[in-house]
């Protein structure tokens, strides 16, 4: 039995991890719909209602995943962590309340027409309900980052005693709801979740094209895809950047954690890191490890020009994060946004060449990298969360306060492991579903089924449970 | 220090019966969820009553375009709850641990169960998705109810109040679907539906008389009393006459009439769990609204925003059920593929 802190803290970690992938998927995906959507309208070109239908009905079924997993979250603050819920329940309620109602709400209102209203409202009407759909998905992501960005750098509020607790009650709602974080995390989070599905409808494009070259429609969403890539992939990361300075200026923690910088004094970057061997993996202070690194670089990002800053060290706290996942989340994370770029420049250059849908090279690579958005993007989030600790609300609630004192070890153990099994069975229900749709549009565009089982192209990062 | 450019009041409440009104919003919500995601449960409880495929795939288009918007009332709820009342959040959902859990999955089976249904044209593969959407189906306001009552009665989740309570929510479910689906058929199907809708209802109050006498019984928190008072007795007398309203309306065939007469039904419910919480949200901490309510400050903010949302919420409700008002036709939802 794993005690009641550490079995919440897994349950809330995995439950979000299988969440975000498919709030993310609507939150990318509804500019693509609303683009093609209106491209159709407006052109009259089969090739984009063909696109639009595919991935709306991908929407439509992450759409409902991401409702019932995101149900049990909005309840797990209760279940889980009610002492946090009870502190922070003034500052956080109200958006989270927000969130329902005016996003949630509007996206699943709408979405009932975008996905059965075709033939019962105009032309026009069916146009702003792709719109407000996208509306909705993209106003329930800033209520969820407002709610994170205040835990990340909370204000707005002084603690106050209320029925025997000290709570945190709310004395400048403005403050409160606008943090130092959010436009940073704002940015970062919705370009992720536009990088990641440009990825998908990259490498899904990628691999029509791939089975059958003369595929027009998916060439087409194969440009888009590198267009969007040219677009998104170079902003992360030069926001990236700065937000880390931000993030140095904010919770010092979290940025020696990233760079696993213990002594306060001058920070080097570590460029790339190689472990030396299984256990260096685990190690905390990233000692073992074979790396590339640039003497005094932390500090001339941390401080914005100054090789020589003083860079705090983690030895300062009482208390560190688990600092090799952060540190290694942070790498991963940062080596695909590189390759996101590469991806998007060679991609450009076969463009302008002509030759994007002819190279075998670029298709294979493209399909590689089909899951590889959603990756970088959870990764990130481990960063931003696990980097974090030991705080739930920095420098105010640690996570272990947080935790429901009547909840058993016993408890916790079986949700969480319950939690486990049923959010695998969800995810591998929806790659189930995702590749019934791939199987469908392969029929379509015509693609012999003996054929295609003698040439099953290599897409297997997608399909890893089921094929 | 306190800057306020959006010039709400931070000491004092908008009104001074503010937190009693949003007392009234969260029970609207609950209201919302019982009367709206009650007619997707039932109309699962009903799917095995139908043989044939074609008419499974009838009951599933009548809440295709619907079921999404509906569930949302119980986040409303829930972050509602949050917002307003933070200790009763905590408390509610941390001591019925094991409970809301399960009512979690219950829901996420109920949910996906459709969508998976559609993905094989096999009679089998079909069949099983349909018994596990009819096992979330009637699971999920079974345990709802069940988490209610105890909220309402303490006293712990397998107290034979609570019990009925559960057993309240899902003949409502039943009754709600079963009148929802004669108003979205015709001919054969639709008297037949209408005839559940008929045996439901009677369920429902046998139900509500069995709530009322357990809980008489053993007075949990001191319960007796005010199940003896004259608005207990308004709230039964008129959902009594209201059922009965709805049987004539269905034997006349006037389903839009009797849709809203059970739709009340359902709002006379919540009334009565908000009535018997009233003014102690949370019995057993004996904790009441005004010790619960958030400061002034938060509750005017979230009144302020939120509320007109509401408002506008319920309009483009009413939008979509008119869009997809009138007999189900083909393409309105699952089973024609989408």
């Amino acid at each position: 039995m794993l005690g009641a802190e550490l079995a919440s803290r897994l349950q809330f970690g995995w439950t979000i991890t299988i969440h975000i992938l498919f709030a993310s998927l609507s939150v990318g995906l509804a500019p693509f719909i609303v683009y093609l959507t209106w491209k159709d309208v407006r052109t009259g070109e089969q090739r984009y209602a063909r696109l639009r239908d595919f991935w709306v009905k991908v929407f439509a079924i992450g759409f409902v995943m991401g409702t019932v997993t995101g149900i049990p979250m909005s309840f797990q603050f209760g279940t889980n962590f009610p002492i946090f819920s009870e502190v922070a329940g003034e500052l956080i309620g109200g958006p989270l309340a927000f969130e329902a109602k005016m996003a949630f709400f509007l996206e699943a209102v709408f979405l009932g027409i975008l996905l059965f209203g075709r033939e019962r409202v105009s032309d026009r009407t069916y146009v702003l309900s792709s719109v407000l759909v996208g509306v909705g998905a993209w106003l329930s992501a800033f209520w969820i980052l407002v709610v994170n960005a205040w835990m990340q750098t909370p204000q707005g509020f002084e603690l106050v005693e209320r029925n025997g607790m000290t709570i945190a009650q709310l004395t400048d709602p403005v403050a409160a709801f606008l943090t130092p974080r959010l436009p940073w995390m704002y940015v970062h989070m919705q370009n992720a979740a536009i990088i990641s599905v440009t990825l998908l409808v990259g490498g899904i494009a990628a691999y029509f094209v791939w089975t059958k070259r003369d595929s027009e429609t998916w060439g087409t969403a194969l440009r888009i895809a590198v267009v969007m890539l040219l677009l998104t992939a170079p902003l992360q990361a030069l926001h990236g950047d700065a937000y880390g300075r931000h993030v140095e200026d904010t919770q010092p923690q979290k940025f020696a954690a990233m760079e696993a910088h213990y002594e306060t004094g001058q920070a080097d970057l570590h460029l790339i890191a190689i472990p030396t061997s299984l256990d260096a993996l685990n190690d905390p202070r990233a000692e073992n490890l074979w790396t590339l690194s640039i003497p005094g670089l932390g500090s001339f990002l941390a401080s914005g020009g100054d090789f020589d800053a003083e860079v705090l060290g983690l030895n300062e706290y009482e208390s560190s994060p688990p600092v090799a996942l952060v540190f290694w989340s942070f790498r991963f994370m940062v080596g695909l946004g590189f390759w996101f770029i590469a991806l998007g420049l060679w991609g450009g250059y076969l463009t302008w060449k002509g030759r994007l849908t002819e190279s075998d090279r670029y298709l294979q690579a493209m399909m590689l990298s089909t899951p590889l958005g959603f990756m970088a993007m959870l990764t990130g989030w481990y960063v931003t969360e696990i980097g974090r600790q030991p705080w739930v609300i920095q420098d105010v609630l640690r996570t272990s306060e947080a935790v429901s004192q009547t909840l058993t070890s016993t408890e916790a153990t079986l949700s969480l492991a319950a939690f486990v099994v049923g959010y695998v069975a969800l995810f591998g229900g929806f790659l189930y579903v995702f590749r019934r749709f791939i199987q469908m549009e392969l029929d379509r565009i015509g693609v012999d089924p003996d054929e295609r089982e003698s040439d099953q192209p290599p897409i297997t990062g997608v399909f890893t449970d089921d094929d | 220090m306190t800057t306020n450019p959006l010039f709400i009041p931070v000491d004092t409440y908008l009104v001074d019966s503010l937190p009693e009104v949003w007392f009234g919003v969260l029970m609207f919500a609950l209201a919302m969820y019982v009367a709206l995601d009650g007619l997707d449960f039932g109309i699962g409880m009903l799917l095995p009553t139908r043989e044939s495929e074609d008419e499974r795939e009838i009951l599933l288009e009548a809440f295709g375009p619907i079921w999404d918007a509906n569930e949302v009332w119980l986040v409303a709820f829930g972050t509602i709850l949050l917002a307003a009342f933070p200790p009763v959040y905590s408390a509610l959902l941390s001591q019925n641990y094991l409970l809301v859990i399960a009512i979690l999955f219950v829901l996420i089976l109920r949910g996906i169960a459709p969508e998976l249904r559609e993905q094989q044209d096999d009679r089998t593969w079909k069949r099983r998705w349909d018994q596990a959407f009819f096992a979330g189906s009637l699971l999920t306001p079974f345990l709802l109810g069940v988490l209610v009552g105890t909220w309402v009665f303490g006293a712990g989740a397998l107290s034979l109040p609570s019990l009925f309570v559960g057993l309240t929510v899902v003949t409502l479910s039943l009754f709600a679907g079963a009148v929802f689906l004669a108003l979205k058929t015709t001919g054969s199907l639709r008297d037949e539906m209408a005839r559940y809708g008929r045996l439901a209802a009677g369920g429902y109050l046998v139900a509500v008389v069995a709530v009322l006498a357990t809980a008489f019984a053993t007075n949990p928190h001191g319960v007796r009393s005010t199940i003896l008072s004259g608005p207990v007795a308004a709230i039964v007398v008129t959902s009594i006459v209201l059922v009965a309203a709805g049987v004539v309306f269905s034997l006349r065939g006037r389903d839009r009439a009797w849709f809203l007469s059970t739709t009340t039904v359902a709002f006379l419910l919540v009334a009565f769990v908000g009535y018997l919480l009233y003014p102690v949200v949370y019995p057993t901490t004996g904790l009441t609204l005004r010790q619960a309510i958030v400061s002034p400050l938060a509750l005017n903010v979230t009144t302020v925003l939120g509320l007109p949302v509401l408002v506008v919420v319920l309009l483009y409700f009413r939008y979509l059920y008119s869009v997809f008002a009138g007999p189900i036709e083909q393409g309105d939802g699952y089973g024609t593929g989408h």
